[in-house]
């Protein structure tokens, strides 16, 4: 008796409960006192933060209260929670860094969504720097003018990371094509830039920014320290730019630099409508990982003295009413801050790298 | 005009104007700052290097007192950052490899420690943990009356970490210096049974050869000259710590900073190494009859380790780089006795322009290095 009709497909076989949490677990000997291991950590680490953030953690009265407790300063968080983020910056005119914030917040979000990617962004994000500096600046439509010195805090630490990589990006681009280009003279100048400002640390072009840019300027002609520092940012973003659309550039094959050329196109055409299309598409991953480098970078205006966020914690710490009753607080606030940014920009960048992967794997 | 159409006369027609364009603005640049340079009366040239420099360095890999020259001091500055950078280079890569590995276990729970301890180092700028770091030795612990000892023999105290020292004499250079021959040696004599078995086709055991080519110029240094093992142990005095060796709360807390933060990097450096070889070579290599270890060490690690060096580089290299953050917790590195330098001669350019060198000729050094050993490692093709 020949079976003719066709057997039903099994249902393929669900790991139970037993096999998918306890065996990886507690499978081997050797993964149980790994897991023992790790649960007593686990259980130190929770320990340790519960204690300081809740149990022992002060929630009313000033630094003395503090200064008596080991627990998490509270109230210090609370009372200098608009110095940390807006520093200096005149009291009653924080709304202005808030809302530039607020814009940047939203170009980022839309700057994420594939389905927006195009030209037009790059005039969005011109007009949101644009915007921003107006509204920090002040001066015009009625707005009172704040001199740069007053300029702190998170919305620093914004403005040199965005203006950076918006006028890196360009430097960087031409600075890959011009490693990529056939004429030596042209390669040699970019090779040396690039490779010059990558083989020092972003602290000595900082100082070199803030001690040598006055002396290069004519007699007469002064440079804010504000600008100093953003154009030795500017500097460091594009040459590391370069690196990463050099890699863009390189996958391009052969091939389609020679279809622009048979279509008549000269070089800055078959660049503009053909090769940087392609290429930069492929770079947009190291790029977000590179912007999120940048965001750290920043902090390091600190050193030559300017007030990014990293320094108005630091300054609020150091208030004498408060010294000694914040030890950690600041900084782990400054950390907790840092950390939600880096960690989203990175989460989407691999995000995009799993979207973007296509064919190969 | 026809001429101007010349694919050629173009190619050299824009490159005279790139080089025209940089040397007139390295002219336009180079004569503001001579005239200002004029106006302030400042005296250019590195004739300050051989002027006592007068400031003291608080802790110095060489001798160095404030009667020295500058030139000593950018020279223990340039040592200070370069003993740091090595130290943190070795244990960060240490670190980074066990953490690395254990993104990779199958053990879901030292997975997720190890993917937290990752992107909480790497999430973070690493001057707010040098800070961090910094803040924590000086104030949360206690002074060195109460010194807390952690282990026996070891201490610290808010003035920082005090140790056991091994009490170092001629006769301990000499071992070590045998030891480095020793190793060149086993290095040799490895080379050479290899390419006789190639030659003759006779497998004979390498190993015994090679560990007592290793071993025996130490132990024939030993035998002579004698090293005596004195081991100095900090005591515990009424007011501070005597004897053993001390790093000050600035190298401590640079040292954590930089190691624990570069070892996140070259964790994920070594994951993706280790991801990049597919499963498939470990079994080819299974069905040719290697056990794990051989699998390891002939098939996936060569492979893996194309895909590590390039990235692991630039982690190096970031890390010294990064190592120049010292200047903002005081520990003296070249930055920061750079700086003191600018301040007390005002010569700013050559100042920075020394910094620069030092920093460019060590990094082209650093990737010189390993670009030479990227290449003995590199897919060989035909």
């Amino acid at each position: 008796m020949a079976q003719t009709e066709p057997v039903a497909a099994m249902p393929p076989p669900q790991p139970s409960y037993l096999q998918r949490v306890v065996k990886p677990l507690f499978g081997t000997p050797l993964n149980a006192v790994i897991s023992l291991i790790c649960l007593w950590l686990f259980w130190i680490i929770v320990k340790a933060v519960w204690g300081w953030l809740v149990t022992r953690a002060v929630t009313e009265g000033g630094a003395a209260v503090c200064r008596a407790s080991s627990g998490a300063c509270l109230p210090f968080l609370v009372t200098k929670a608009r110095f940390m983020i807006f520093g200096v910056y005149p009291y009653d005119e924080h709304w202005r860094p808030g809302l530039s914030m607020a814009l940047f917040f939203a170009a980022i979000g839309v700057s994420m969504m594939p389905r927006f990617w195009g030209r037009w962004l790059l005039a969005l994000w011109a007009m949101v720097i644009t915007a921003s500096m107006i509204l920090i600046a002040g001066g015009v439509f009625g707005l009172r003018a704040v001199p740069t010195t007053m300029w702190s805090g998170l919305p620093l630490s914004f403005i040199l990371t965005a203006v950076g990589l918006a006028l890196g990006f360009p430097l960087g681009v031409v600075l890959a094509l011009a490693r990529a280009s056939k004429l030596p003279a042209i390669r040699i100048i970019a090779v040396v830039f690039i490779e010059v400002i990558r083989g020092v640390p972003l602290i000595s072009i900082l100082f070199m920014a803030s001690v040598m840019l006055p002396l290069f300027m004519p007699t007469g002609v002064t440079v804010d320290k504000l600008l100093r520092a953003q154009i030795a940012i500017i500097i460091f973003a594009g040459a590391y730019i370069a690196e990463a659309v050099r890699g863009g550039l390189q996958a391009i094959p052969r091939g389609q630099h020679e279809a622009a050329g048979a279509l008549g196109l000269h070089y800055w055409q078959s660049m503009r409508l053909i090769v940087l299309p392609q290429a930069l598409k492929i770079v947009i991953p190291p790029l977000v990982n590179i912007s999120i480098g940048f965001f750290q970078d920043t902090t390091l205006v600190t050193i030559i003295g300017l007030l990014d966020f990293l320094s108005t914690i630091r300054t609020a710490m150091l208030d004498p009413e408060w010294i000694g009753a914040a030890v950690l607080e600041g900084y782990v606030f400054a950390a907790t801050v840092y950390l939600v940014f880096s960690y989203g920009m990175g989460a989407y960048s691999r995000y995009l790298e799993r979207r973007l992967r296509t064919g190969h794997h | 005009m026809r001429l101007f159409y010349d694919l050629r006369v173009r190619a050299v027609f824009y490159q005279v104007l790139a080089v025209a364009g940089v040397v007139a603005t390295g002219w336009y640049l180079a004569s503001n700052v001579s005239q200002k340079l004029a106006e302030q009366n400042i005296v250019t040239g590195f004739a300050f290097l051989g002027r006592e420099a007068g400031f003291v360095i608080s802790q110095s890999f060489i001798d160095y007192k404030p009667t020295d020259t500058f030139a000593r001091a950018l020279l223990t500055g340039v040592l200070n950052t370069i003993w740091v950078s090595s130290l943190a280079v070795t244990f960060a890569t240490l670190i980074g490899v066990v953490i690395g590995i254990a993104r990779l276990s199958s053990n879901p729970m030292l997975r997720s420690l190890a993917f937290f301890y990752v992107e909480v180092l790497r999430n973070v700028p690493l001057l707010l943990y040098l800070f961090l770091w910094y803040g924590l030795i000086i104030t949360m612990l206690p002074p060195v009356r109460e010194a807390i000892e952690l282990v026996p023999h070891v201490f610290v105290s808010n003035s920082g970490l005090t140790i056991p020292a091994m009490m170092w004499s001629p006769a301990h250079t000499n071992v070590l210096v045998a030891f480095a021959a020793g190793v060149v040696l086993a290095m040799l004599v490895r080379r050479r049974m290899i390419a006789q078995r190639v030659v003759t086709g006779q497998a004979r055991r390498v190993w015994p050869w090679v560990l007592m080519s290793l071993f025996a110029p130490v132990l024939i240094a030993v035998l002579f000259f004698q090293p005596e093992i004195v081991i100095e142990y900090p005591e515990k005095g009424r007011f501070r710590l005597t004897g053993g060796a001390h790093l000050k709360p600035e190298f401590t807390a640079l040292l954590l900073g930089l190691t624990l933060s570069a070892s996140a990097g070259i964790a994920e450096t070594v994951r993706s190494g280790i991801l990049s070889v597919q499963k498939g070579q470990w079994d080819a290599a299974k069905s040719l009859g290697f056990n794990r270890g051989m699998s390891l060490k002939l098939v996936v690690l060569p492979q893996a380790l194309r895909v590590i060096i390039p990235p692991l580089t630039s982690s190096y290299l970031s890390l010294f780089k990064n190592s120049s953050l010292a200047t903002a917790i005081g520990y003296p590195d070249l930055v920061l006795v750079t700086n003191t330098t600018m301040n007390q001669t005002g010569q700013a350019i050559e100042g920075i322009a020394i910094m620069m060198m030092v920093y460019l000729g060590l990094s082209i050094m650093i990737s010189m290095l390993m670009n030479w050993y990227n290449a003995r490692v590199a897919l060989k093709e035909r």
